[in-house]
């Protein structure tokens, strides 16, 4: 209980030695914090930590981890298998990334302007997203097949001689990619036309006064306010597309050969494959640094945009 | 710890009750074994999807009905089952009591690692083991597989898979062609039967990189070919494997369906099913999908041989299945004999007859009466019981198999894109020989 009538110095001097105590103690929303806290340590700090100091061990599961510094780091550039991986990962992601993002824009487009049945056709168009890639997949191999596949039976219609698909080094990739773009093509659709629907009517009325053709209209109007929603979309399919797995691997699991096997799939057969968490802890760690720098380059290059847009509306 | 000594009256006991049960219906088991010593214990079952752990648990409630023992079992594909089994057994503390293992990826891994109870004193005990399970009674390769350096036995043999030869009668006959004995009337065969323009091919096999190494190692086997030196080096760039090489490089590009490069058992299978491909070399254990006319448009059509021999020797590529008991378990006595049910003769008998696999015990495979039993064509029996004479272990005896069979696997499958055999081969072996060191002195 508080006495109103105590004198003002008293009170104050009271005061003082409150703040001083405060001041000392932990602040008092800390207890709010710890279950956060605990959680982050938990699931993200421990796991990353861990996965470092097991890249720094000779570590096969059976035996006992032995340290060895950077030796798993060393053997990265010498194998030659990880290192066909990047390559084929960058590939595999740049044809992921930039098919879609041509093909969504341009459904974006066409399912913006009004028509007949729009909202069954555009409902339609985004049920690939929606399906299992795993079983998406399983369909796909059968649809792949030389023989009894439905594709080249497809081509055989046109007079197109069949293709090898995903049974053959050249175009394993390519046909990976063909399953991912048809799968995700309506997700940069469906971000797209969010943008475009936000677009206001004033640009498009002023360009249509000054005679602009379509193609400047969509070069210069929709293009630079549709930029945001293109990045964001680009950076969702590229994050995607540089750790996608289940589809690699219920087609190919990497192959013919290793034509098809990403970083991501190398790791799992040497982590869960041949067990070497060691070596696989070590490839983690790079992948990582590369998805980093892949994701940094595009919020760079996002940011620049916004520069431009800025100078060129000032 | 449980009594394991077994007195005059629950022998008697146990024997009236085994009598009554043959009685009752069930198919017979050793009546001298007490198998009700350890009822009301529950043990788990970890098995690999397939006809084998399939016929385990469909017949598990018999199991229970003998022993008094309940039984959980998982089934899991292979692929994953090989993953959880290693990372459980890794923990210490794995979930399940039995293992069933593939011996051809994990004989050495289990045995370094120490993983399996040693079975050799069970094997001894007349109280645990029924009479007519006896160590002699398993094929040479079956003990080869199941015990250590030690000669303990660490498993318990279960089912073999042997290379056979499945051969389209219908296309051979059309063409005029005679069954090939050699790798050389083989690649003659496979020319004249193969005709593009009608969709028909001469020869079909695993391409896929790691799978085709199963295919492979039969034709390195028959050209002379061994995995190992004595210091344990592998041998994989040598002339047999270069010679192997470039005959599985002429089959599969000259004289086989386009895309083999993709193709696993499963596409392999379906090309020869489909009447596409007039010979296909694979485990024995495929009959029965080639039989069954729901699935396949040439069931009895189709003959069974011994792989041609190559000029060196003509051996039949083996892989083998086991079950064990884990070391950490607590309960091994129930799992034993659930080991032993599993390989016991009527069970085996179940896996021959329906041509799901083949029992390493010669027992089940001299008995008239269970090879009457068999449902598949005689001359599948016959490439069964040929191949056994013949066999020779299909992958060696290392712990990274799995490396193994993907580098040299990888190298294969460049070759079927026009790759010259011996490069290949050489660099998949430099790739290869690092690791096999790292892993042997671990």
């Amino acid at each position: 209980m508080i006495e109103t009538g105590a004198p003002a110095s008293a009170l104050s001097a009271q005061r003082d030695t409150d703040a001083v105590v405060v001041a000392w103690r932990p602040p008092s929303y800390w207890p709010f914090v710890v279950p956060a806290l605990v959680v982050v340590l938990a699931v993200i700090v421990f796991p990353w930590a861990f996965t470092i100091w097991m890249s720094l061990h000779e570590w096969k599961i059976g035996a006992a981890p032995a340290f060895s510094g950077l030796a798993n780091y060393a053997r990265l550039p010498t194998d030659q298998r990880f290192v066909e991986s990047v390559g084929h990962t960058l590939f595999y992601t740049a044809l992921s990334v930039i098919l879609p993002l041509i093909l969504g824009t341009l459904a974006a487009v066409l399912f913006n302007t009004r028509f007949p049945l729009r909202g069954f056709l555009r409902g339609l168009f985004i049920l690939p997203m929606m399906a299992t890639p795993v079983a998406i997949a399983l369909v796909w191999t059968m649809m792949f097949h030389p023989q009894l596949g439905v594709l080249n039976y497809l081509l055989s219609l046109v007079g197109i001689p069949p293709q090898l698909w995903v049974f053959h080094p050249t175009t394993a990739i390519a046909s990976l990619v063909l399953v991912e773009t048809w799968q995700w093509t309506p997700l940069v659709m469906l971000i797209v036309l969010g943008g475009l629907a936000s677009i206001p009517a004033e640009p498009y009325e002023s360009a249509v006064i000054d005679g602009a053709t379509p193609w400047q209209i969509f070069r210069y109007v929709s293009a630079p306010l549709i930029a945001p929603f293109l990045f964001i979309a680009a950076m969702i399919r590229m994050i995607d597309a540089v750790k996608s797995f289940d589809i690699i691997f219920a087609i190919t699991q990497g192959g013919p050969g290793t034509a098809s096997e990403t970083i991501n799939l190398y790791l799992y057969s040497v982590a869960f494959v041949y067990y070497d968490v060691g070596y696989a802890s070590a490839i983690v760690v790079v992948f990582f640094i590369l998805i980093i720098a892949l994701a940094g380059a595009l919020l760079l290059l996002r940011q620049r945009t916004h520069w431009n847009d800025a100078g060129g509306s000032a | 710890m449980k009594n394991v000594t077994v007195s005059r009256r629950t022998m008697l006991a146990g024997s009236a009750a085994t009598g009554a049960l043959g009685l009752s219906g069930l198919p017979a088991y050793a009546a001298e074994l007490d198998w009700k010593k350890y009822a009301g214990t529950t043990i788990e079952v970890n098995l690999i999807k397939g006809p084998r752990g399939d016929l385990l648990q469909k017949y598990a409630a018999e199991f229970t009905d003998l022993t008094g023992i309940k039984v959980g079992s998982e089934v899991i594909p292979e692929q994953q089952q090989r993953q959880k089994a290693v990372i459980e057994l890794t923990s210490g503390k794995p979930s399940f009591d039995v293992v069933h293992l593939s011996y051809h990826v994990q004989k050495r891994q289990f045995e370094k690692a120490g993983w399996l109870a040693d079975l050799t004193g069970f094997m001894n005990d007349p109280g645990l083991t029924a009479p007519d399970l006896r160590v002699d009674d398993f094929s040479a390769g079956g003990l080869q597989f199941a015990k250590n350096d030690k000669g303990e036995m660490h498993s318990l043999p279960w089912s073999v898979d042997y290379f056979i030869l499945y051969w389209n009668k219908e296309l051979f006959a059309k063409k005029g062609v005679e069954l090939p004995k050699t790798f050389d009337e083989m690649v003659a065969a496979a020319e004249k039967l193969n005709d593009p323009a009608n969709g028909i091919y001469g020869f079909v096999g695993r391409g896929l990189r790691n799978a085709n190494m199963t295919l492979w190692t039969n034709f390195f086997l028959n050209y002379g070919g061994e995995f190992l030196d004595a210091k344990g080096n592998i041998l994989t760039d040598g002339p047999e494997a270069i010679e192997a090489t470039k005959l599985y490089q002429r089959l599969l590009t000259k004289t086989a369906p386009p895309g083999t490069a993709g193709f696993n058992w499963m596409e392999s299978m379906a090309s020869l099913t489909q009447g596409r491909s007039a010979m296909w070399i694979d485990g024995v254990g495929w009959a029965p999908p080639v039989e069954d006319p729901n699935a396949s448009r040439v069931a009895g059509k189709i003959g069974y041989a011994l792989v041609p021999a190559g000029p060196k020797g003509s051996y039949s590529a083996t892989y083998g299945d086991g079950i064990g008991i884990t070391q950490a378990s607590t309960k091994k006595e129930a799992a034993y004999l659930y080991c032993q049910w599993a390989v016991s003769k009527t069970m085996g008998a179940r896996l021959l007859q329906a041509g799901g696999g083949v029992p390493f015990r010669s027992s089940i495979l001299n008995d008239d009466a269970v090879r009457k039993g068999v449902k598949m064509p005689p001359e599948w029996l016959d490439s069964v019981i040929g191949s056994g004479k013949i066999s020779k272990l299909g992958l060696p005896v290392i712990i990274p198999v799995a490396e193994f069979r993907d580098l040299v696997g990888a190298a294969l499958t460049a070759t079927l894109s026009g790759a010259d055999p011996a490069t290949e081969l050489k660099k998949a072996h430099e790739q290869f020989r690092p690791i096999l060191e790292r892993s042997e002195k671990a």
